[in-house]
């Protein structure tokens, strides 16, 4: 499994122990004072774990182009460790500025680093997609593996 | 990979981009003032991430990766797999657009669209569910 990918696996695995360490202060006593809890905790299953190791398996599973560079067989490398950093910042940024945000309405600074995790993940999303589009394709000869 | 799972898995992709956009739109709103409009949003961002993307996503690996028989045609009988797909975008297309329209009918149909791609998906998927070699 290349390195890029063991980055993304591994570290969907860490977001699913934040995800249900924040699930289970979620439920504890003190869960309903923590502002924001649910839809991070929500987040950090759904962005984190699932979408984050959709996208590290896909970009080791899917067909790769044919003829291509070998370093360019999967795509742009360099468009997926993008993928990762936007992903993982953009979440990380939103664990902290949306709890912040109900804390301290009107934080200007607080707002800013909320709107902008929300479209550090949006580009991770859209990179992704990108990257990965003709990689999804059907097998161009028969025998081959499709 | 099979064309019909480059039809999943490229529809899941657009069902992404469209999700995560109404992601960032709501919350954006909630550090926004004046952008309240996007929460209505909320009920298509969820339907377009859970069954737009990743069910169907899964899908459509699912159709490509499952052990395949001896003989031709290798992945069996595909047309349930094709009603699934038809019948899962039909349904996250009327339940996306229902909260919008406020139809009823339209969420039900939408609903039942989805529990029929399930079942006609589960028809192609189940026999292939076997040993290899078998």
């Amino acid at each position: 499994m290349p390195r890029l990918i063991r980055f993304f696996v591994k570290t969907a695995f860490a977001w699913l122990v934040v995800a249900l360490a924040l699930k289970a202060l979620a439920l504890s006593p003190w869960g309903a004072s923590i502002p924001a809890i649910t839809p991070i905790s929500w987040h950090a299953l759904f962005v984190g774990w699932l979408t984050q190791l959709i996208f590290g398996i896909a970009h080791w599973m899917l067909p790769t182009i044919p003829g291509a560079p070998k370093d360019l067989l999967r795509g742009d490398e360099r468009i997926m460790g993008g993928v990762y950093g936007l992903l993982n910042v953009g979440l990380l940024l939103r664990m902290v500025a949306e709890p912040m945000v109900i804390a301290q309405p009107g934080a200007g600074l607080w707002q800013g680093l909320l709107i902008a995790s929300a479209w550090l993940q949006w580009l991770a999303a859209m990179l992704f997609v990108f990257n990965s589009w003709r990689r999804v394709r059907p097998a161009v000869q028969r025998g081959k593996r499709g | 990979m099979p064309r019909l799972s480059v039809w999943y898995v490229r529809t899941s992709f657009l069902h992404l981009a469209l999700a995560v956009t109404y992601g960032a739109l709501i919350l954006t709103a909630k550090a926004a003032p004046g952008w309240g409009w996007a929460w209505r949003l909320f009920p298509s961002h969820i339907e377009q991430i859970a069954y737009g993307w990743m069910l169907q996503f899964a899908m459509g690996v699912a159709f490509w990766a499952l052990p395949r028989y001896r003989e031709e045609p290798k992945r069996g009988d595909e047309r349930p797999a094709w009603a699934a797909w038809t019948l899962i975008n039909l349904g996250v297309a009327l339940l996306t657009l229902a909260p919008w329209l406020g139809d009823d009918w339209m969420r039900f149909a939408g609903g039942a669209a989805e529990a029929l791609a399930a079942i006609l998906f589960a028809m192609h998927a189940w026999p292939r569910i076997k040993p290899l070699g078998t």
